[in-house]
Formats: C-alpha cells, sequence, structure tokens
C-alpha cells in the first residue's frame, strides 16, 4: 500500500540537538514496554523473513507451470524413432514385392496389349517395365510403375492377401503412385496395420492409426517452421501421441507449493497484524503515559517556569510532540525494523541465489537512488523554506485579520494587500518546488525498479542461455529487486519521521527534566486552618526575580495583625502580584522570612499555606463543568445548601436559578457568562474556601454598573474577619485599609494608613491626586 | 468546489490540459511495460531465443519507464504549477473579500474562522489538486485500461481480479465506517485535552492555591484514558488493513498463478506458451487495477475533507459587502464635527434595536463621552462613525456629510480611531506609530516622536533597547497592555485626524497615566475632536458633553455636574466609583 504523503504541510522537518541521546532517552523511557515492544520487532523481523523466503517458492511455482509449455523432447524422439522404424526405404523395398505381388500373368499382360483403351505409348512402357522386372532390376521396375495410368495398374494389381490381410487394388495403387516418398502414401487401416506395430511409450498405448497420423504430420512440416505453428500442427495429433509428447506440469507439487506459498503469506499477514496491534499498544499507553506525565509535571513546577515560557509552547507538547511520537512508533519504528531486516534479507538471498543478478540487481537499484538522495535532500530544504514562508504569509493573515478595524479605519488595506502579495508569492514559489520534488519520488521509485527487473532480466537471460539458472531464480529476481528497493525508501522515510520524533521527545523530556518546586519531605509542621489567629510578619524579606540583576522586594518588614486590611497600591506593572507569589509560597524567597502566627512558611508546606488563604484574583479563572463543580472546586464535604447560601450572599443565586439547569448548568462556553458573573463566581468560591486569610484583586474589568456594585458588596463580604491583602483599586477600601503598601516598580517604596502617606505627600499622595487632576 | 475550480485562469486550464495528457501517456507508458515483461518473460523462456530480442525487449522496456518518468515529471511539474498557482489565487481572493468584510460578518464567521479559512483550507484543496488531480486522472484511466486489456485474457483470472477488488473496497468501507465517525471523536478528545491542560496553565494559581493538583490531574487522565481507549480501539481496527491488502495483493498473484497451471495444463499445445505469457502479464496489470481502486479509494478520502473546505471558502467568498463606500472626496468646509440625527441601529436578524434614535452633535475641539453599562450601545454608537456598522435609521453626519457618501479612505482620513483592545503589528514602533495611510505624506521622525510623547509613550520606549527602532512581536506580545494602548493613542495623534474616537481605550491604563495622557492629548489637539467612550467616570467627567446610555437609549446628556443632578443612571454609576465626597471635590 503506497503512503500517503499528508501533504508538506503536516512534514515536519525539524531536527533534534542531540538525535543520540534523544533516541537512548526515548528508548530508556521505553523500558516498561520493553516486552511488547521485543514482541513487535521478532514479528516484524519473522514477516520479513517470510517475504522474503516467498519470492523462492513462487520461482519454484513458475518454472513449475512453465515444466508444463515446452513438448517432451525424449518422447518425441523416441516415437519417431519407433515410428519410423519400419517406413525406411530398405524395409520397404523389402517387403514391397510380397505386399503388392504384381500378377504378371501371361493373360494379364495379354488383356493389357489387347485393350484398345490403352495408348500404344502406355503398352510400350508397360512392356519396358516388364522386361525390367525379368532383369531382376525391380526397384527400378517399381519406381517405374507409378508412370503408369490406373486402367493398367487396376490390372496389374488384384487383390490379395498379405500376412492375413486383405490388401485391395486401391490400395496397391495408392502405394505404387507415392513412389518414393512413402509418407505421402495415403495408407488405407489395413496398410497401416501392416506398416506399424502399436508400440508402447510412457504406458500410452500408441495405435499404428495414431502413428501414421504422427508420421503424416511431422513429414508435411516445413524445416523453418515456426514454433506456435509447430505447435498448431502437434495440436491436430491423436491423443495417444499428445499423451505422449505433450508438457505435464506436476499438479500435486504445483497444488503442495501454492499451499505453503498461502500459509507462508497466511503466517506473514499474521504477523504484521500482532506486530501493529503490539506497536499500537506502546504507542498509545506511551503517549498516554507521556501526557499524564506532562499534566503531573505541570503542576509541580515552580510558578516563575511560566514566566518564561508560554502556554502555547506546553501546550503543543501534549497534544503535537506527544501525537509526534505516538505516530512514529505506530507507523515509523516497526516498519524500520522490517525494512531493514527486508533490505539485508534480500541481499543476502540475492547472493546466495546468483551473485551475479544480486551484483547486478544492487548496480542498477543504487544509481537510481542516489539520485533519489540528492532530490530527497534539495526538497527538504525547499519544504524548511515553505514552512517559513507559509509561516510568514499565517502570521500576516492572523495579523491582519484580527486587527482589521484598525487597518481599516487607517486606510492600511493597500499597504496590508501589498505584503500579502509579497507573501503569498514566496509561499507559491517555494510551494510550486517543494510539491514538484516530492512528486518526484513515486515515480522514481517506480523506475528504479522497472530498471532493476530489465537489469536483471537481461543478465538473466544471459545465465539462463548459458543454462546457469533455471527461469524461475528470474522470476525469484524480479521480486527482490521489489523487496531491495522498497525498503531503502521506507528507512528514508522513517529516519525523516524518526528525526522530528527525536527532536518531540527531546521537548517533551526537557519539560519532563525541569527542575521542580523544592522538596518539601522534612516538613513536620502543620498549621491547622481552625486554630490560626491571623497574624502575617515580614521580616527583612529579599525576593528577586530569576534573571533580574536587583532584587524586585529587599529588606521589606511589615506587620498585619488578625483582621486587618493590607491593601496593595501601585501603577499597572508595578508588581503588585509579588506580593501574592510571595504569600502563597509560589515564589522562594531569597533572604529573610515571612511568618503566619509566628511559623516561618518556610517550615510549613505550600499546600499547607495554600489552605490557609483565600484567593481571589482579577482573571477570573473558571473551568470547564457545572455550576456547582465550580463553586465547590475540590473542597470536600460541601453540602448543596452551603453552595447556594453563599451564592445567595454574593447575590448570585437568583441569575443561577433562572439557567436551564440551575446549579449544574456546564460553564462550557466562556462567553455565555458575563465578566461580572464570573467574578461573583469566583468570590464565591472563596467564600466556600473559608480560611484566615485573604488576597483579593479588586480589579473589574469591563464590567457594567450593576453588577460590579454586586461585586464590590461581595468582595466587602468576603474580607468580613479575615486578614486580608487586597490589591485595591477603590478609593473607599484603600483609604479603610489599616496599611497600605505602594508598589512601583515592583519595589515597595512607601507603607502606612492613607493619613501617614498623604502626610509624607511621597509616590502614594502624588499617585492619589492625579486621578483628581483637572 | 467546482465552484472554486472556476479560479483557475486559462493559463493554469491548459497546464491542466498538459497534465491529464502527460498522465494519459504516463499511463499509456506504463501499462505497456508488463507486455514487454511477457515479451521478455517468453523470450527467456523459450530456447533458442535470441540474446539480440531479449536486449531490444529489455530496451524498449526501459525507454517505457524512463518514458513515463518523464511524463510523470511533466505531470508533477504542471500539478505544482496549478496547486501552487490557485492556492495563490484563492487565498488573495479570501484575504481581499475579508478585507472588505463588514464588521458584522466578520463577527458571525469570527476572525479565528476566517484565519483558518484562508490559511489551512486553502492549503486542504491545494494538497487535492496536487495529489488528487494525477490520482484522480491516473487511477480512472489505468484502472480501465487495464482491465480492458485483460478482459479477454481469460474470465478465470478476470473473475479473481474482480473478487480481490470487491473484497479490497469492502475492507476499506467497513473500516470507514467504523472508524471515522470515531475519528471526529478523537479529534474532540484532543481539544479537550488540550483544553484541560489550558484550564490547569492558564488557571496555575487558582489551581495551587486551592491544592487543586491532583484534581486537575485526575480530570486529565479521565480523558487521557479516553483518548488512549479509542485511539487503540481506532488503530487496532485500522492495523488489520495493511494484513488485508498484503493478503489481497499475494492471494490475487497466487490465485492467478494457480488457475493459470490448471489452464495451461488442459489447454492445447498452440495455446500453452501464450497462455503463460497472458498469466505473468495478467498478474502484473491485476496489480495495477487492485492499486487503482486503491487510490480512488484513496482520493475518496481526500475528497469530503476538501469539499467541506471548499464550503467554508465559497461560504465567505460569497458574502456580499453591505456597506458600500460613497463617491465624496471629503473636501468640506466644516472641520471636526460630528452629528448623530435620530440616529436608531439593530442588527439586520435581530428584532431589538442596540441603538435607539439618538441625537447629539458635537463641534470641532469639543469632547463627547458616552457611559453606560456592558450592552447599553456605546461601543455600537461609536462605530457607526467609521462605518463599521451603518445606521439602520437616522443619519451621521461628519463635517455635515453624511458618512455614507464618503469615499471610504476619505472618512478614514478624518478619523483617528483607537480600539479597545490595541492593536499591534509585527514591526517597529516607528512603524507601529506611523501605520497606515492618512492621504498626507507618512509621518515624520519628529512627528512620531511628538505622538508617542502625547501618549505618554515616550519614556517606556526610550527605555527600550533600540528605542524607535525595537522590534514589537507579531500580536505586540513584547509589550505590556497599558503600553499597547499608549502605541495605539500615539498611532492616532500621529495620523492627524480631525476626529479622534477612544473606544475604552484607556482601559489598561492606570489613573495617573490615563488622567496625564488625556491631559496632554487635550493640550496637543486643541482643534480635534473626541469620542470617548469610558468605563471610568475619572476618565470622563471632564467631557464638554457625556452622553448616558441604558439599553440604547440616551437617558442624559450633559455636563458631570448636570448628570448627577439630572440622571440617575449617572449618579448610580458615578457613586459605584466614587465616594460622595470625591464626586463633590471634584
Amino acid at each position: 500500500m503506497p503512503r500517503v504523503n499528508h501533504g508538506p504541510g503536516n512534514n515536519n522537518y525539524e531536527k533534534a540537538r542531540d538525535f543520540k541521546g534523544a533516541v537512548k532517552r526515548l528508548f530508556s523511557e521505553l523500558n516498561t514496554l520493553k516486552t511488547l515492544i521485543i514482541v513487535a520487532f521478532t514479528l516484524a523481523i519473522l514477516g520479513s523473513i517470510l517475504s522474503i523466503l516467498a519470492p523462492n517458492r513462487l520461482s519454484d511455482l513458475t518454472d513449475e507451470i512453465s515444466a508444463g509449455l515446452v513438448i517432451n523432447q525424449d518422447n518425441m524422439q523416441s516415437l519417431t524413432k519407433e515410428v519410423t522404424k519400419n517406413l525406411n526405404e530398405k524395409q520397404l523395398q523389402k517387403i514391397l514385392p510380397e505386399l503388392l505381388s504384381p500378377n504378371m500373368s501371361e493373360e494379364t499382360i495379354e488383356s493389357i496389349m489387347q485393350d484398345n483403351n490403352i495408348s500404344a505409348e502406355n503398352k510400350r512402357q508397360f512392356q519396358e517395365i516388364l522386361t525390367q522386372f525379368e532383369d531382376g532390376n525391380q526397384t527400378e521396375a517399381f519406381s517405374n510403375l507409378q508412370k503408369l495410368p490406373n486402367n493398367i495398374l487396376e490390372k496389374i494389381f488384384t487383390d490379395s492377401e498379405y500376412k492375413g490381410t486383405t490388401i485391395t487394388t486401391q490400395d496397391k495403387i495408392a502405394l505404387i503412385k507415392a513412389g518414393k516418398d512413402l509418407k505421402q502414401i495415403n495408407l488405407s487401416k489395413n496398410m497401416q496395420n501392416i506398416f506399424f506395430q502399436e508400440i508402447t511409450i510412457d504406458g500410452t498405448k500408441i495405435t499404428p492409426q495414431d502413428q501414421y497420423k504422427f508420421i503424416k504430420t511431422i513429414s508435411t512440416l516445413d524445416k523453418n517452421i515456426g514454433e506456435e505453428q509447430l505447435y498448431k500442427k502437434l495440436d491436430t495429433l491423436p491423443k495417444s501421441i499428445r499423451t505422449v509428447i505433450e508438457p505435464t506440469m506436476n499438479m500435486s507439487k504445483i497444488k503442495s507449493i501454492t499451499l505453503l506459498l498461502v500459509c507462508m503469506y497466511l503466517a506473514s499477514a499474521i504477523f504484521t497484524y500482532i506486530q501493529s496491534i503490539c506497536m499500537t499498544n506502546v504507542a498509545n499507553k506511551f503517549a498516554n503515559k507521556l501526557r499524564s506525565r506532562i499534566s503531573v509535571k505541570i503542576n509541580k513546577l515552580p510558578l516563575k517556569y511560566f514566566d518564561k515560557h508560554q502556554i502555547g509552547d506546553i501546550l503543543s507538547r501534549i497534544t503535537n510532540d506527544v501525537d509526534m511520537i505516538a505516530q512514529s512508533m505506530n507507523q515509523s519504528l516497526a516498519s524500520l525494523v522490517s525494512s531493514i531486516t527486508l533490505f539485508l534479507g534480500s541481499i543476502i538471498m540475492m547472493f546466495i541465489t546468483n551473485w551475479i543478478l544480486a551484483i547486478t540487481a544492487i548496480v542498477s537499484s543504487l544509481v537510481g537512488f542516489i539520485g533519489m538522495a540528492v532530490i530527497l535532500k534539495k526538497s527538504q530544504k525547499y519544504f524548511m523554506q515553505r514552512q517559513t514562508e507559509l509561516g510568514n504569509l499565517n502570521g500576516h493573515i492572523e495579523e491582519i485579520y484580527s486587527g482589521l478595524n484598525v487597518v481599516k479605519a487607517y486606510n492600511g488595506k493597500e499597504e496590508a494587500s501589498q505584503k500579502f502579495e509579497k507573501f503569498n508569492n514566496k509561499v507559491c514559489q517555494s510551494n510550486k518546488k517543494s510539491q514538484f520534488l516530492s512528486g518526484l519520488m513515486q515515480p522514481i521509485m517506480a523506475f528504479i525498479g522497472n530498471f532493476g527487473y530489465v537489469a536483471v532480466c537481461i543478465v538473466g537471460a544471459m545465465l539462463t542461455m548459458n543454462g546457469q539458472i533455471s527461469f524461475g531464480v528470474i522470476v525469484a529476481f524480479m521480486t527482490y529487486v521489489r523487496l531491495f528497493t522498497n525498503p531503502l525508501s521506507q528507512i528514508a522515510q522513517a529516519m525523516t519521521s524518526l528525526q522530528s520524533t527525536a527532536a518531540a521527545s527531546e521537548r517533551i523530556f526537557d519539560f519532563v527534566d525541569e527542575p521542580e518546586m523544592s522538596s518539601q519531605e522534612n516538613i513536620t509542621k502543620h498549621l491547622d486552618k481552625k486554630d490560626v489567629k491571623g497574624y502575617i510578619d515580614f521580616e527583612n524579606v529579599v525576593f528577586k526575580y530569576d534573571g533580574n540583576d536587583k532584587p524586585t522586594i529587599k529588606d521589606f518588614t511589615a506587620h498585619a495583625k488578625p483582621g486587618q486590611k493590607v491593601a496593595i497600591v501601585g501603577p499597572t506593572g508595578a508588581g503588585k502580584t509579588t506580593m501574592v507569589n510571595l504569600l502563597m509560597k509560589f515564589y522562594d524567597i531569597n533572604d529573610g522570612d515571612i511568618k503566619i502566627d509566628g511559623v516561618s512558611t518556610k517550615e510549613l508546606t505550600r499546600e499547607n499555606i495554600h489552605e490557609l488563604f483565600t484567593m481571589v484574583l482579577q482573571d477570573t479563572w473558571l473551568f470547564e463543568g457545572t455550576i456547582k463543580e465550580n463553586i465547590i472546586y475540590n473542597q470536600q464535604n460541601i453540602s448543596d445548601e452551603r453552595v447556594k447560601e453563599v451564592c445567595k450572599e454574593v447575590g448570585l443565586d437568583h441569575f443561577i436559578r433562572t439557567l436551564s439547569k440551575g446549579y449544574d448548568t456546564i460553564l462550557s462556553d466562556n462567553e455565555s457568562v458575563s465578566a461580572g458573573q464570573r467574578q461573583l463566581l469566583t468570590i464565591a468560591r472563596g467564600m466556600i474556601h473559608e480560611s484566615p486569610f485573604l488576597i483579593l484583586d479588586e480589579a473589574t474589568s469591563n464590567v457594567d454598573t450593576r453588577t460590579e456594585e454586586l461585586v464590590q458588596s461581595a468582595m466587602d463580604k468576603l474580607t468580613e474577619g479575615k486578614t486580608s491583602f487586597i490589591i485595591a483599586h477603590r478609593l473607599s477600601t484603600i483609604k479603610n485599609a489599616d496599611l497600605i503598601l505602594v508598589m512601583k516598580d515592583g519595589n515597595i517604596v512607601e507603607q502606612g494608613n492613607h493619613e501617614q502617606l498623604m502626610q509624607q505627600n511621597g509616590f502614594y499622595a502624588n499617585l492619589y491626586n492625579s486621578q483628581f487632576e483637572q | 468546489m467546482l465552484k472554486l475550480l472556476k479560479n483557475l485562469t486559462k493559463k493554469e486550464w491548459l497546464f491542466a490540459l498538459f497534465c491529464i495528457i502527460l498522465i494519459v501517456g504516463q499511463v499509456w507508458l506504463e501499462l505497456k511495460i508488463p507486455d514487454y515483461m511477457s515479451e521478455i518473460t517468453v523470450l527467456v523462456q523459450t530456447e533458442g531465443s535470441k540474446m539480440a530480442d531479449i536486449i531490444r525487449n529489455g530496451g524498449y522496456m526501459v525507454l517505457c519507464a524512463l518514458g513515463s518518468l518523464i511524463f510523470a515529471v511533466g505531470a508533477g511539474y504542471f500539478a505544482a504549477y496549478i496547486a501552487s498557482e490557485f492556492s495563490k489565487n484563492t487565498r488573495k481572493q479570501i484575504f481581499d473579500k475579508v478585507q472588505n468584510l463588514d464588521t458584522e460578518e466578520i463577527k458571525a464567521f469570527q476572525t479565528s474562522s476566517l484565519i483558518t479559512r484562508t490559511t489551512n483550507d486553502v492549503t486542504q484543496i491545494e494538497m487535492l489538486i496536487a495529489m488528487g488531480l494525477q490520482l484522480l486522472v491516473k487511477a480512472p484511466i489505468t484502472a480501465i485500461w487495464a482491465i480492458t486489456k485483460i478482459l479477454n485474457k481469460g474470465w478465470q483470472w478476470s473473475a479473481v481480479t474482480g473478487v480481490a477488488v470487491l473484497i479490497l473496497l469492502g475492507v476499506i468501507t467497513v473500516l470507514m465506517i467504523i472508524v471515522v465517525p470515531r475519528f471526529k471523536i478523537v479529534q474532540k478528545l484532543i481539544d479537550k485535552i488540550n483544553g484541560i491542560a489550558r484550564e490547569n496553565l492558564t488557571g496555575i494559581r487558582v489551581v495551587r492555591a486551592f491544592n487543586a493538583e491532583k484534581y486537575q490531574e485526575q480530570k486529565f487522565d479521565k480523558v487521557n484514558d479516553k483518548l488512549t481507549n479509542l485511539q487503540l480501539f481506532n488503530q487496532k481496527k485500522f492495523a488489520i488493513m495493511m494484513p488485508v491488502m498484503y493478503l489481497i495483493m499475494y492471494g490475487l498473484t497466487l490465485s492467478i498463478y494457480f488457475i493459470g497451471a490448471g489452464l495451461i495444463q488442459n489447454s492445447v499445445l498452440a495455446d500453452k506458451i501464450s497462455l503463460f505469457g497472458n498469466m505473468i502479464v495478467f498478474s502484473s496489470y491485476a496489480m495495477q487495477v487492485i492499486m487503482s481502486f486503491l487510490m480512488l479509494a484513496m482520493i475518496f478520502m481526500i475528497i469530503p475533507r476538501a469539499e467541506v473546505s471548499a464550503k467554508r471558502i465559497n461560504e465567505v467568498l460569497d458574502t456580499k459587502q453591505k456597506i458600500l463606500p460613497g463617491t465624496f472626496d471629503g473636501n468640506t468646509k466644516e472641520k471636526g464635527t460630528v452629528e448623530f440625527k435620530n440616529v436608531s441601529f439593530k442588527y439586520p436578524d435581530a428584532d431589538e434595536y442596540v441603538l435607539e434614535n439618538i441625537s447629539f452633535k458635537v463641534n470641532q475641539g469639543e469632547t463627547i463621552a458616552f457611559i453606560g453599562s456592558t450592552g447599553s450601545g456605546k461601543s455600537t454608537l461609536i462605530n457607526l462613525v467609521p462605518r463599521f456598522y451603518d445606521a439602520t435609521e437616522g443619519e451621521v453626519l461628519i463635517d455635515g456629510v453624511n458618512v455614507k457618501e464618503y469615499k471610504t479612505e476619505a472618512l478614514n482620513n478624518k478619523l483617528g480611531y483607537i480600539p479597545q483592545k490595541a492593536v499591534m503589528f509585527a514591526g517597529t514602533i516607528n512603524y507601529n506609530i506611523s501605520y497606515g495611510d492618512n492621504g498626507k505624506a507618512k509621518a515624520s521622525e519628529t512627528k512620531i516622536k511628538e505622538a508617542a510623547k502625547v501618549a505618554q509613550a515616550d519614556e517606556f520606549i526610550e527605555k527600550m533597547d533600540d528605542k524607535y527602532e525595537t522590534h514589537i512581536a507579531q500580536g505586540g506580545t513584547n509589550v505590556s497592555g497599558g503600553q499597547k494602548q499608549r502605541l495605539a493613542i500615539a498611532r492616532a495623534i500621529a495620523r492627524d485626524p480631525e476626529i479622534y474616537i477612544f473606544d475604552d481605550s484607556f482601559s489598561a491604563l492606570d489613573y495617573k497615566t490615563d488622567a496625564v495622557l488625556r491631559k496632554e492629548l487635550k493640550n496637543y489637539t486643541k482643534n480635534a475632536t473626541s469620542l470617548i467612550v469610558a468605563q471610568r467616570i475619572g476618565t470622563i467627567m471632564n467631557a464638554d458633553k457625556i452622553v448616558v446610555l441604558d439599553s440604547g437609549k440616551c437617558v442624559g446628556m450633559g455636563t458631570h455636574k448636570e448628570l448627577l443632578k439630572t440622571c440617575d443612571v449617572y449618579k448610580q454609576i458615578a457613586l459605584s466609583q466614587l465616594s460622595k465626597e470625591e464626586l463633590e471635590n471634584a
């Protein structure tokens, strides 16, 4: 089955950094599936061996069949010998006088001489013959007899008996007329019985009549007669003769070879099937494992990893890269094994069968393969070029489409079209080249196959003529040429896909091998949610993001008492989320300490800390699932009543009940719920969490006024009785805060309450005033 | 599909014809090869044949093979040419069409879908043409030709071949029926797995804050296992394909040989050799027949996919542009006035009006602001000015002329539009600020700098490595939201428009930057009119005129102070954002 090339778009020509290392790693990861792989590989090898052995049997079959084409020369010769034994001239002369027993009595002579119907000339001839007879010149006399007209001969030859068989006048005349050319004689049945004795060749009895027919047919043959005509003549022979000389096939042998071949093909098919089932299992189980490992890994990585890596990049590892590996496991790996086996096996078999033909086949294919390798290399270049050009074009299309309003409003259409044209033309050019080159592979393969075939045939024919090999060997070689050329292209294909697989596995294992968050094994302390009072102390905290030269937070000290509100303010991009990251231990601090109720967060597990905090962020994160699931999110023992209660509290209950399935409505499409409602849902989720500390981002973006009011009051409820850290946007929150942390450029520049900060007349005061400046 | 093919130019049709001729030639030569093969076979077979004959026939066969290779190369070239040109032209057509689509239709199609239509869908059809054109022509020709060549060579063989083809098609059909629907589910599951992983990644902080790692992983594993099982099912079913193909092919050869043996045995001597030759020829032609049916089956697998793509492309191409440009060149006496006269707007199929009977007028240099809750129609209202939509009833006048009468370029030259979501193009900052064409010369470097300064972008641009030559990544991923917004504003300023349209364009800015920016802008563009949509009271309270919208209706118009007294809706909004004293202080 020709492999469908799903267009160059799907070909991934990426190369791994370290091909060997990546492949090694891949196989070491496959260790658990070793047995299946070994079974698959063994079957692949067995299947290939069968494929290699089959042609020899097929050639045997052809030999057997072609044995049925040529006439049985031995039988033909012995038959001819037997048949012509009685029919040579000497033999004839011996028996002729007795056989003919001419009646040369006086009466006969007289009746001839007196017959007026006989011309004088004839009479004179007759007399001449008579003299010859008298002279004992029998041979000459008999040959001259044929010149006489029938009316004389009828008188000479009367019916007589020869060895108990009556020979009629007519027979005799015919015999005489035939003269020396005995083969031309039309012998009557009686005569035939005289000339030929029944013979038996190979157990077949041949009657004199059949022998006569045979001799008649053979004798009429021209020496230069074509084979076809000869065979046509032969086909007119009587059955007994045909049975003897016709070629015979050993049908039972043919049947047994066929049966053997059927078994081989069946076995090979079954091997292939089991092999692919094995590899399918390996591929999918491995893919499953890889995906699962990536999914687990996501949650083990420190957050800083995600600062530097894009979501799309990680997602593409889960889907594209894993798919790539699974696909090449499923298709390329086993086919690589069987191709290599086929390739090597066919070379070995070729040399075993006939080294001259083997060299012929290899050399003639090799020429083609060199050409193919050159093309492959070139086409790869164009494919890569095409990918880049296509990437550029797609990028441009994406850019223009997503900013179409701006493009239109700024009269940028012309420019966009020109750029598009440029990219489009480039894609078209590289497209033509890459499509063309990739289209060449198949025809070239076919040509190599045919060329090899002819080469093998010609050289094979020479060898056959010298009698060195049988025709079957050529037939076998015709298959070997195919077996030898096909795997090479498959190996080339598998190698390309192995390259991309190596690159993909490299990406996956790079991700899996990323350093994880610090170990928590030695942590024994645990703070219980119910017993925590609500103190948070920052003590000389120093924190620096990886890759930054200067610490983001240096020597920061602050204290929050139970129930206090701490407002974090600052312009966008001032690093307010840094505070969240540190509180939640998403990042480890470099120096100093953060204490919860006097216990260092370093001595607490991340899970423990998370348990103590409720976090409601600006980006309202909801997942695909029911509303209830979204609110309860991973909390244990939450009753439906509690969910309803919370929703009532934040003012969501009414909205949820208007939905078709109420609390069981699935939030599949994020658009079905407005931004404000999403915010309310996350607040409800936070409320259910019930913990002593709260982190809240007040920002509400694009929320309509009424919902905003709801959100505000829900947030106020959320802060009740909790030590809260609020990324504040409302002035009322800020003014009422017990402590304001003012951030700028990622650093805490001022802290204190509103009045204190206004008195300082620093950055905060400036910030506060700016909003109401004219 | 056929409709799209009309896009082929005459030259391409001619090339297609060449391609078909070449393919016919190729098939002809390919089918000649078995003849020579059998000739050679017979020659090798019979004693006394001359070496010269074998070499001659071998030479013919190689020539045929070479010829067919050359034809294939030619056909391949033409196919590649046609496919590439076709995709180029189709893509261009779609692109031009999309550029002229009305906003409403773009919304209906969705941008992401339009992108895939222009890229992937075109590629699908391109593939069909590149591969399919050859296969589509070659497969049936080969099949029919090969069949006619062998049809009278023995009905027994023909019957066996027929059975083989039927089994082949049967197996493919059954597999397709079983597997294809499941393939669609596989795609869905992959999307789902992607969705869950994305969910985990985008909400990584929340996931961790709620200690919900295991919860997410379990969710992931559930879909992962489902996907694996389904894939296993599919691929196990498909695993049967290869062995069956293999069996059919070899089985067919074997059957032909076996039947041949019987035929030869029972035939008269004269027919034996030719029967043998026929047998060899038949087996290779039968292979061709099987192969071409296989090819056909493959085409029938590609065609539906391409058909879907073609349909999606045609949907775009068939969309009629409703908003047509006028002829007025924009030379007006009046400058900078915007007037709405009893404007109502509703979407074509909707019952409800998005905007109802809106009237107002702003003069040069004035600022008008629009406020209201989400869905009140603010954005729709200002979108009527650059004609992203056309008013259903009433008139929108700019400089006293209905916007529908302007040439598109002339209208746009008067406007500086800044969307809610700032759009960045791949290119330098200079390029982004000077983007577009305003009917005048391209913005000079000083102008760009000036604009950046006014937009409060100068500071961060100067901090960048290459300053104004800094490259902005596609979609502006290397600048923050606030920076993007400031660059977008700078872009509008560099255009020197008569009228600015700010569609909630300050939302990503902090209060301070927002305030400074607007102040600077006011100073810089004394003569320009501004239309501002905003959520924040702080942004708009100094406007000359504020229009309060509620469910598409104008419920109040006036200055901040006036509205506080007269308009309840406005008061509510204001109170939700500012405390009473702040409102009074302001």
